[in-house]
Parts: structure tokens; C-alpha cells; sequence
């Protein structure tokens, strides 16, 4: 029996398509389409003139060693990010499936840090981490530890990391939640009764079975580390001390919304898309083909 | 259906009620974006309603637009998207963006010719005036909000540590002796800045007569060059980041994050903007005073003058002649002795015309608040030169920004005071360069 589903009519598929490609259109095809016009010029910031550079953006910007340094501190931190947001909602999760009683009210604690939007996660964190009046500095500077992340570049790193990670873990615990919920208990069962132990089983059934979901999630955090974080990174570091943490997305926000500079902020935004391009491409062609559906 | 066509009748009694109450109040409304918040928000909103109380023709409607940088993007946001307010508050780095934005902008002098009200520009402050004054003599915004950055000393530390309170702190010289000794007797935090680019390089390179940028620091065109990594700014930078290793000065972060210290009795100096009176007068449980900021006694003609910071006042292009009226109006309302006066004894920024510094001497408020004067005096002691008029340089927000970077690397001893301004001077220039090309 054929499964597929037909149409009858030859037209319908393509105007059944026609809102999707609309919205990408308007909102993806022509601000991007923008962008790439725009690297092309130095305009002044108000957009009463602009002069044609061609390439002199990129020029700039591939000349500028701190530009080339961010995109190493890009890798570190969204690596970083991706890594602790999903270990710790893959193990939140893990517990969370386990408990019996009290179930609804743990699941709704932890999904709560989701509601909060990330330049106010910035500055939670930062409260608590300020060198001089944290509550979190102060009871370190008791233990003798001196926290300053204003100007030690490894606090600010681990600072940004785990407060763009913290805003996450929420959104990747629902869905290793569900995804473990999906896992016949049979199958489980089953290997209990063969005598496999927890973690046996945990590595040989749950995380291939969960691979479908943690290679989704992966993807879209990675996504979330490069385009979605200079909120915190604004408001905890704003890129210092010096530019350690300044990631690619926060230079564009930076040069282009603070500083005006709209034309390199086009082309650091060409460049970016460039590279998240090639990054989705990687990460379908080889780390895909491990992932059981 | 029937409750829908009641609702839309109804809603269209409301919309005709409205536009009859509009049209028998007919006040034309001048937008006004501004970046104050707190006490200083509260009392702009004062002058504005007695502005408002003042006359029958015009609303002046305030609206926060965030911080300064916020502001002026948000203008700027606005004028593309042509929504732009009659009046825009931008801080003085901005200064050389709004003058080159010849289209975005129409310059006070021609507002207040047009809108018949009465404007002397000698009327201001000479410091103050020459910030906004174009090379050929025209004034293009009204200063509003000026300050200088002073030095505020905690007397009850000073005590603590064996020091006379009223000890000389005219040069850095004698400052880092007592924090030789403050740290002797234990003091935790001798010193703690705000704004540091503004106090220690922008303000160091005018108190000592020595350039900040080439071609008068940018005032007379376009194609200047920064220069402050001269032999005077390396030997303060050299000197602060030897001060930070040595626990001397405790480094808190680029903005003013610094007064939190200060103000909780933490430490005994902090060089900020003398508008952070307000701020020290209502919060300190200590004795403070005020004094100069200090400067390096072996360096011949200091100290010379230190230059403003805070904001202006920007009319913006493309509305009405009735509207730019009302402007000129509220401008000049602004300006008058009793209004500054009041701001500069609230707030601690300075009386920016002359006749509202003599108002305030003759009431008496100097004696009565020691320290408040002084940011005046040392903005005004000499006549100012080709260094201490000020700074007009293209894309100096982001310019600030990696200054900012690169003192953070003298501060955790990454790098030499020398190698940092180097550094700094080179990338600041080529942001100066794109500037220049986008203008031409």
C-alpha cells in the first residue's frame, strides 16, 4: 500500500508552501540580502550618506587580531556553554524521571529559569559574582578566595559560561525529559532482568536511544551560545576584561548598536552567517550519521 | 453583530471626544529623550513642569530612552526610522558624531535666531561653550549637564591611618605617599577610579598640556590621530597599574561601579565626575571632602585646565517652525540663572553660564558646602590651549571601549603601561580613519 500522501491538484503543494517561504523570505532572505549589500559600504550612522569601501570591511575586520582572537573565545565559550547546559540537563533529567513522589513540583522548578529573559539572568548572576558587594564573592573572599572577574579573564569566562548555560538548562531538561519518558519501560525492563546494572543500562539503552534528541539539542545550543547570549555577555562583561569574552555576535551588537560602525557590523554579521552555515552542514554530515531514529 | 457595531460606535464616540479635547487644549508637544534616571531624572521632570506651568503653547513631553549611549542610539534609531524627538540628550563623546551628522541635525544658534528668543553664547562657561561650538565660532548644541572629575577623600580613613585629614593631595606625588602609608596601616582600598579613560587619560593629558589627539585633539578636522601614548600619560598609566599591583588601587570596572566602595567608608580616595556629589552627600556615614584632582608636579605647566564630560542638548531635523519655537523657548528656559543654579546645587554638575555661577556665589552656597567650587575653578583656572579645549573625535564611544581593554591588561599586569597606549593609539586609529570615510 502507498503511504505517501498525494495531491490531486499540481498547484496546491506549491501554494500550501507559499506562507513559508514568504516569512523566510521577508525575514530571513532580505534582512540577510541586507546585510551582505551593506558590508560592501562605510555608511555614517544615520544614513544620510555612505561611501562604497567593496571589500574594506572584510579587510578591517581579517587585519583586526582581536576579531581573529574572538573566534577562538567564540568556540571555547559556546562549547563550553553547549557542554555544561546539556550535561546538566541530561542528569537533571535523568533524576527528575526517577522520582516518584513530588514529580510535577520538581519538573516545574527546574523548567522556571526558562521564563527568564537573559539579560536579566545577566544580571542576577552578576549580583551575586559583583567582586566588591556579592553575596557569592563575599563568602569566597571567607574561604580566601580573592574573586575578581573584572580583571581575571578565566572568573569571566566561567561566569558568562554558566550563566548563559543556567538560562538553558530548563529548555534542554524538557526535552530529555520527554525523550526519556518516550523509552519503552519493557525494553529497560528487560535488561534489568539480565542483570545489567543502572549505568549499564544507562549507557547502552538510554543515551543511544536519547541520541536523537541530544543531537537536536546540540544543534540548536550551539545555535543559542552564538546568537542569543551577548545579552548576558552585555550585561555581566560587556566583552572584558580586556576582550576575553567578547564573542562574535556581541562584537556585531557592539560595533554596530553601541558603536555605529553599521558596516563592519554587516560584515562581521556575513561572516557569522557563513560560519554557522558551515557549522550546520558539519554537524549534519558527520556527527548525524551516529544518531538512532 | 449588533454588540460589534455598538462597540465600534462607541469607540468612535471616544476617538471624536478626544480629538474635541485635543483641539480646545491645541499645545504643541515637543518630545524631549533623555537618559537621567533616579534623583536626576525626578529633577528634570521639576524643570520640565515648570516649564509647562510656565506658558500656554507648548507640552514638553520627557521620555527615558535608557543609558547615555542607549539615548543617542536610540535617536539615531528613530531619525532612520523618521521618528526622531525634537530634542536628543547626547553625552559629549557623541559630540563629533552629531556635528558630522549635517542632514540629522539643525544647530541651536540657527533654532534660537528662528524662534526670536534672546541667545548670547558668551553667556556660557568658555570650557563648556567651546565643547559644542563648531571651528567657525557657531554654537550647534546646548550644554546642558556638565561636570569635571574631582577627587573625594574620606577624612575618617585618612584618620584611622594615622594621616592629617586635611593633609596637601594637590599632586599624585604626595597622594601616593598617604596610600604608602594607608596601606601600611592596613587599609584594604587607597584608591578607586570612575571613568577611567575620562579621568586618567582624557582629563591627565588637558590638566597637563600635553595632546590627546593631533590637530588640537580633533577639533579642527576630521583627519586626527590619537596621541596619548606620550611620555606624561605612559608615566601615570605606568604608575597606576604599579599602584594596582601593590594593592593601591583597586580596580572595579570601566563605568562607575567604583562609588559603590567609596561610598560604603571602604576607601579613602576615589577620582569620579564632580556630578557624583549627589550621590557621596546622600550616602556617606563618613566625613568626605572634596579636593582638585591631583597631578604630577614634574611635569612643567601643570596643572593647566581638565576638560567636561556629561551632555548636551541636540535639535533634530524635520519638523514644524511652530515646533522649533517651542524649542528655542524651553532651550532658553533652560539656560536661565535660576534653573542652572538650582541643578548645580542639587546635582553637582556645573552652573554652565556665568550668571548662574555668580547667582549661587552670591546665595552663599559655597561657603556654606565647601569642595563644591572647586570643580569649576579647575576647569576654569587658565586659559584653556589647543589640549585642554576638549576632545572631537569620531567614533569615540567604541574608541573608549578599547582603552578601557587595553588599561585592563596594565591593571592585571598583562601588559606595560608603554606597549598598552602603543596598542591602544593603533587600533584607536584606524576606528578614526572609517570615521573620516564615512564622513567625507
Amino acid at each position: 500500500m502507498d503511504k505517501q500522501v498525494t495531491f490531486n491538484n499540481r498547484y496546491l503543494p506549491y501554494f500550501l508552501l507559499i506562507p513559508q517561504v514568504l516569512i523566510t523570505a521577508i525575514f530571513f532572505f532580505w534582512p540577510a540580502g541586507q546585510a551582505v549589500y551593506q558590508s560592501a559600504y562605510i555608511p555614517d550612522p544615520f544614513g544620510l550618506k555612505s561611501q562604497y569601501v567593496g571589500l574594506e570591511n572584510f579587510r578591517f575586520l581579517l587585519n583586526d587580531p582581536y576579531y581573529l582572537a574572538s573566534f577562538k573565545t567564540t568556540a571555547l565559550f559556546s562549547c563550553l556553554v553547549t557542554a555544561v547546559s546539556v550535561g546538566a540537563a541530561l542528569w537533571l533529567a535523568v533524576m527528575a524521571d526517577r522520582i516518584i513522589k513530588g514529580a510535577t513540583a520538581y519538573r516545574t522548578l527546574l523548567i522556571w529559569p526558562y521564563a527568564v529573559a537573559p539579560a536579566i539572568a545577566g544580571v542576577l548572576w552578576l549580583f551575586m559574582f559583583n567582586p566588591r558587594i556579592g553575596l557569592v564573592s563575599w563568602y569566597l573572599g571567607l574561604l580566601g578566595y580573592d574573586w575578581n572577574h573584572v580583571l581575571n579573564d578565566n572568573e569571566a569566562m566561567g561566569l558568562v559560561v554558566v550563566a548563559s548555560a543556567w538560562n538553558r538548562i530548563s529548555y534542554n531538561f524538557l526535552f530529555f525529559l520527554a525523550g526519556l519518558q518516550a523509552i519503552p519501560r519493557s525494553v529497560i525492563e528487560a535488561a534489568a532482568i539480565d542483570g545489567a546494572h543502572f549505568w549499564k543500562r544507562f549507557w547502552t539503552i538510554v543515551i543511544p536511544l536519547l541520541s536523537p534528541t541530544t543531537f537536536f539539542l546540540l544543534v540548536v545550543n550551539i545555535v543559542y551560545a552564538f546568537f542569543e547570549t551577548f545579552g548576558v555577555i552585555h550585561t555581566i562583561t560587556a566583552g572584558g576584561p580586556q576582550q576575553t569574552t567578547t564573542i562574535l555576535v556581541y562584537k556585531v551588537y557592539a560595533d554596530g548598536f553601541v558603536g555605529q560602525d553599521l558596516g563592519s557590523s554587516a560584515a562581521q554579521s556575513v561572516i557569522l552567517l557563513l560560519l554557522v552555515g558551515i557549522l550546520t552542514i558539519v554537524q549534519f554530515r558527520f556527527i548525524e550519521k551516529r544518531v538512532h531514529y | 453583530m449588533k454588540k460589534c457595531i455598538k462597540k465600534i460606535a462607541f469607540a468612535g464616540i471616544i476617538t471624536l471626544s478626544s480629538l474635541a479635547t485635543s483641539d480646545a487644549f491645541a499645545k504643541t508637544e515637543i518630545q524631549w529623550w533623555h537618559n537621567f534616571t533616579g534623583r536626576l531624572g525626578e529633577l528634570l521632570n521639576e524643570q520640565v513642569d515648570k516649564f509647562n506651568n510656565s506658558q500656554a503653547d507648548y507640552t514638553v513631553v520627557p521620555t527615558h530612552k535608557g543609558n547615555y549611549s542607549e539615548t543617542l542610539n536610540a535617536g539615531i534609531a528613530a531619525f532612520r526610522a523618521k521618528e526622531q524627538p525634537h530634542i536628543l540628550v547626547v553625552f559629549e563623546v557623541g559630540t563629533a558624531t552629531m556635528m558630522s551628522a549635517k542632514g540629522a541635525i539643525k544647530p541651536v544658534y540657527e533654532v534660537m535666531a528662528e524662534s526670536g528668543v534672546e541667545f548670547n553664547p558668551d553667556a556660557y562657561l568658555a570650557p563648556v561653550k567651546g565643547y559644542y561650538t563648531s571651528p567657525e565660532g557657531k554654537m550647534l548644541s546646548l550644554p546642558y549637564n556638565s561636570s569635571t572629575p574631582v577627587l573625594y577623600v574620606n577624612k575618617d580613613v585618612l584618620k584611622t591611618a594615622g594621616l592629617e585629614p586635611d593633609m596637601d593631595l594637590s599632586t599624585w606625588e604626595q597622594v601616593d605617599e598617604a596610600m604608602t602609608k594607608l596601606l601600611a596601616s592596613g587599609n584594604t582600598c587607597p584608591l578607586v577610579t570612575a571613568w577611567q579613560s575620562w579621568v586618567h587619560l582624557e582629563n591627565l593629558s588637558a590638566y597637563h598640556n600635553v595632546p590627546f589627539a593631533t590637530k588640537e585633539n580633533g577639533f579642527t578636522s576630521l583627519d586626527t590621530s590619537l596621541a596619548f601614548n606620550g611620555p606624561t600619560q605612559v608615566k601615570h598609566i605606568q604608575k597606576m597599574g604599579d599602584w594596582a599591583k601593590e594593592g593601591k588601587f583597586i580596580y572595579t570596572g570601566r563605568r562607575n561601579e567604583g562609588g559603590a566602595n567609596f561610598r560604603a567608608g571602604e576607601c579613602a580616595f576615589f577620582t569620579e565626575s564632580s556630578a557624583g556629589y549627589a550621590g557621596v552627600k546622600k550616602e556617606a556615614k563618613f566625613d568626605f571632602e572634596i579636593r582638585p584632582l591631583p597631578y604630577w608636579s614634574d611635569v612643567e605647566g601643570a596643572p593647566q585646565n581638565t576638560i567636561i564630560g556629561g551632555a548636551s542638548l541636540w535639535a533634530m531635523t524635520g519638523h514644524e517652525t511652530e515646533e522649533y519655537k517651542g524649542v528655542g523657548q524651553f532651550l532658553s528656559f533652560l539656560s536661565t540663572p535660576e534653573i542652572q543654579s538650582q541643578w548645580h546645587k542639587d546635582t553637582g554638575y556645573l552652573p554652565i553660564t556665568t550668571a548662574a555661577y555668580d547667582l549661587t556665589k552670591a546665595e552663599g552656597f559655597y561657603e556654606k558646602n565647601p569642595g563644591t567650587d572647586i570643580a569649576i575653578l579647575q576647569m576654569t583656572n587658565k586659559a584653556p590651549t589647543g589640549n585642554s579645549k576638549g576632545l572631537r573625535l569620531g567614533s569615540f564611544d567604541q574608541i573608549r571601549g578599547l582603552i578601557d581593554e587595553e588599561l585592563e591588561a596594565v591593571w592585571s599586569g598583562d601588559k606595560k603601561a608603554q606597549e598598552a597606549l602603543d596598542s591602544a593609539v593603533e587600533r584607536g586609529n584606524k576606528l578614526l580613519r572609517r570615521f573620516e570615510t564615512a564622513n567625507k
